[in-house]
């Protein structure tokens, strides 16, 4: 199954290494493919480069999109995560 | 003993990165460049060895990142975290899939291919606008690094070589040196590359071990074995103090440690009593830079700014526009209600280019401060006329060491007038009510108070060199240290009879030495109705916690009790026990202060 949705980055740093690395160890428990959307560019989820190489500031917006069987969990794993700021400001 | 060149007294300023005081050895780590070979494999089936080597390299790489976990005491969260950092890096797919394309692809070692892939990297990264993000390519670098100092056999990890304590001099440190950076080693560092931001930066921070980073050229100044001191609070590197630097470092270095984080949320709250005496509180600073951090202490304006470090980090002479500029850059600041520029306060000595002037048997009492300046009065004159000139941008007041009497003190006021006089004939804006004031520091000045106070707008009074010249201490000597105390009833009545004579011509008298700092003393300074206390910013928050929980007139009372007493043992004792009673959350402490 493959589903969808967008978030606005909200931290002040954005998605930096830190944040890239807690992204990274969230898809890397799933089976499915995680990509990281922004302005046409994609990203892969499970490599931390390729999320860094995005450049996403605070206020990026991006779509994550998850493909397999487990995408839902994923999804709903990102979705606390980003919402959460990752625990910073 | 070393000649004089070799130990030469050099200040550095960089990034403050991690806060915090340290001195000690240097340590100079040189970076050996790690040998990154490019070449071709010329047979097809090295193609499959130099991609089980580059693996190789990856496998060591990642089993030396759980050696560091491993030796991670504390478990602090960021070390683990930067170590998954690098790990994820060094088994990127992209990454590793990428380079071992280009080892196929083209037929290279895996040096080069690395190579291949960090310029890759640096290209997208150098595209960013975000500093920040901007930023990580260091990460890469590092793990590249890592990886090709792998791939040349090379096990030695630098860091952990190291015994004893030292204070570490590199040109940069990977976050996987700093995280094995112990605080029982490492006393501080100081690099010349890194920022704010970089993670060697927040792991020092977040292991509190004082941390110096962006100077520069500090390896190319530092020796091992140099004596160094890192001010990770205001972002100073001193190398080779002289000694009274040495010791006012050590001071604030002490104000570190006992400074409690909770009083410094409350520093910045006035230091009123609570029956409504406004002391102000002035900050010691000896560059543009501690500024910041001595509004965040709790500053209400500069108390004493040292101008000596324009003379002493070179072989010739400041101008009068490196003055000026030194001096707005002090101004600009914001939050500051008045900075008090001390003139010159050295000794002819230090003039490294000057060798006219031998060293002196006790350069304490010898020809330095006002009266070098008296007798060298061209250089004194460049110094004023760029104190006045930025009068005109900011509330300056200007102060003289080492008035000994009145004579002294109308001759400087001459040749101030006579500057004055000058820029007013050209025509240069300056303020046109510049307090003048001199420092209390010689005895004959005490005896003379109440007629210095009719020739100046303001005393400060300098306990250091009071104390010394009063109780007959050479401070440097070792051997009659245990005889410096502040709380020598002789020094209480000095320091009297100056607020005496200066309330009664009506002149305000603050206090810019080390006493000024001390919380065993600051009960007697509130009862002795000082108008200004100036220390260094790590010491307020203490000092304005005690002046906020009490009342002159208690204050008044303990004054009364100490001044009764003749003997500094029984003062030192009476006043330990009333502090550790009445403040026991400001003093925890004293007894333990060595």
């Amino acid at each position: 199954m493959k589903i969808s949705k967008s978030f606005t980055i909200k931290n002040e740093m954005g998605l930096h290494a830190r944040v890239a690395a807690l992204i990274v160890k969230v898809t890397e428990k799933y089976q499915s493919t995680v990509t990281l959307e922004k302005n046409g560019e994609k990203a892969d989820g499970k490599s931390i480069l390729d999320i860094l190489t995005l450049a996403c500031p605070k206020g990026s917006v991006i779509t994550v999109t998850a493909e397999g069987d487990d995408s839902g969990s994923v999804l709903e794993e990102l979705d606390a995560l980003i919402e959460s700021k990752f625990g910073e400001k | 003993m070393e000649s004089k060149e070799t130990r030469r007294t050099f200040i550095l300023r960089g990034i403050a990165a991690s806060p915090g005081i340290n001195w000690g050895q240097a340590y100079v780590i040189k970076q050996k460049d790690v040998p990154a070979p490019q070449y071709k494999l010329d047979d097809p089936g090295r193609v499959k060895r130099e991609v089980a080597r580059f693996r190789g390299a990856i496998a060591t790489f990642e089993s030396e990142l759980d050696d560091i976990t491993e030796k991670i005491r504390n478990g602090e969260e960021l070390g683990p975290l930067l170590i998954d950092i690098y790990r994820m890096i060094v088994k990127d797919r992209r990454f590793v899939q990428g380079t071992e394309k280009n080892i196929c692809d083209r037929q290279i070692n895996a040096e080069w291919a690395l190579q291949i892939s960090l310029a890759k990297y640096r290209r997208i990264f150098g595209r960013m606008e975000d500093i920040y993000l901007k930023e990580r390519v260091k990460d890469i670098e590092n793990v590249v690094h890592s990886l090709l100092r792998h791939l040349s056999g090379d096990k030695t990890e630098p860091i952990s070589a190291i015994t004893g304590q030292v204070i570490i001099i590199a040109r940069d440190l990977s976050p996987a040196d700093t995280v094995q950076m112990t605080s029982d080693t490492i006393l501080g560092f100081a690099t010349d590359m890194g920022g704010k931001t970089s993670h060697t930066a927040i792991l020092a921070r977040s292991m509190e071990i004082p941390a110096v980073v962006g100077l520069q050229r500090v390896t190319g100044e530092v020796r091992t074995n140099d004596i160094v001191i890192v001010d990770g609070t205001s972002g100073a590197v001193i190398i080779n103090p002289l000694p009274d630097m040495a010791k006012r470092y050590e001071e604030k270095r002490k104000h570190y440690l006992a400074m409690e984080e909770d009083s410094l949320k409350r520093a910045l709250l006035p230091a009123v009593t609570r029956d409504g005496r406004r002391i102000k509180i002035g900050a010691n600073i000896e560059f543009s830079e501690d500024i910041p951090s001595a509004l965040e202490h709790g500053a209400d304006g500069i108390g004493l700014y040292r101008t000596e470090f324009l003379y002493i980090n070179r072989d010739d002479l400041p101008t009068e526009n490196e003055h000026y500029q030194a001096y707005r850059r002090v101004l600009a600041q914001d939050g500051i209600k008045w900075a008090t520029i001390r003139t010159f306060d050295l000794g002819g000595d230090k003039f490294l280019s000057d060798p006219k002037l031998a060293d002196e048997m006790n350069p304490a009492m010898g020809l330095r401060a006002v009266r070098y300046c008296l007798r060298e009065v061209d250089l004194f004159k460049v110094q004023l006329r760029a104190i006045l000139r930025a009068s005109a941008y900011g509330n300056v007041r200007i102060m003289f060491p080492m008035i000994s009497g009145v004579q002294e003190i109308r001759e400087v006021r001459h040749i101030l007038d006579t500057v004055m006089a000058e820029l007013e004939r050209d025509e240069i804006p300056m303020a046109d009510d510049i307090q003048i004031g001199i420092m209390i520091e010689v005895p004959s000045a005490v005896m003379m108070a109440d007629s210095l106070a009719e020739e100046v707008d303001f005393f400060s009074i300098g306990t250091n060199d009071l104390i010394q010249y009063a109780l007959a201490i050479d401070r440097i000597n070792e051997r009659v240290t245990y005889l410096y105390r502040p709380l020598h009833p002789a020094v209480l009545r000095l320091i009297r009879q100056v607020v005496d004579a200066a309330h009664a011509a009506g002149i305000t008298v603050a206090m810019c030495g080390e006493m000024a700092g001390d919380p065993l003393c600051a009960m007697a300074l509130i009862g002795l109705e000082l108008d200004e206390l100036s220390m260094t910013p790590l010491a307020m928050p203490r000092i304005k916690k005690i002046i906020r929980e009490t009342t002159v007139e208690e204050a008044k009372h303990v004054l009364a009790d100490i001044m009764a007493l003749t003997v500094t043992d029984e003062i030192e004792a009476y006043i330990t026990r009333y502090m550790i009673e009445r403040f026991p959350g400001v003093c925890p402490m004293i007894n333990g202060e060595t």
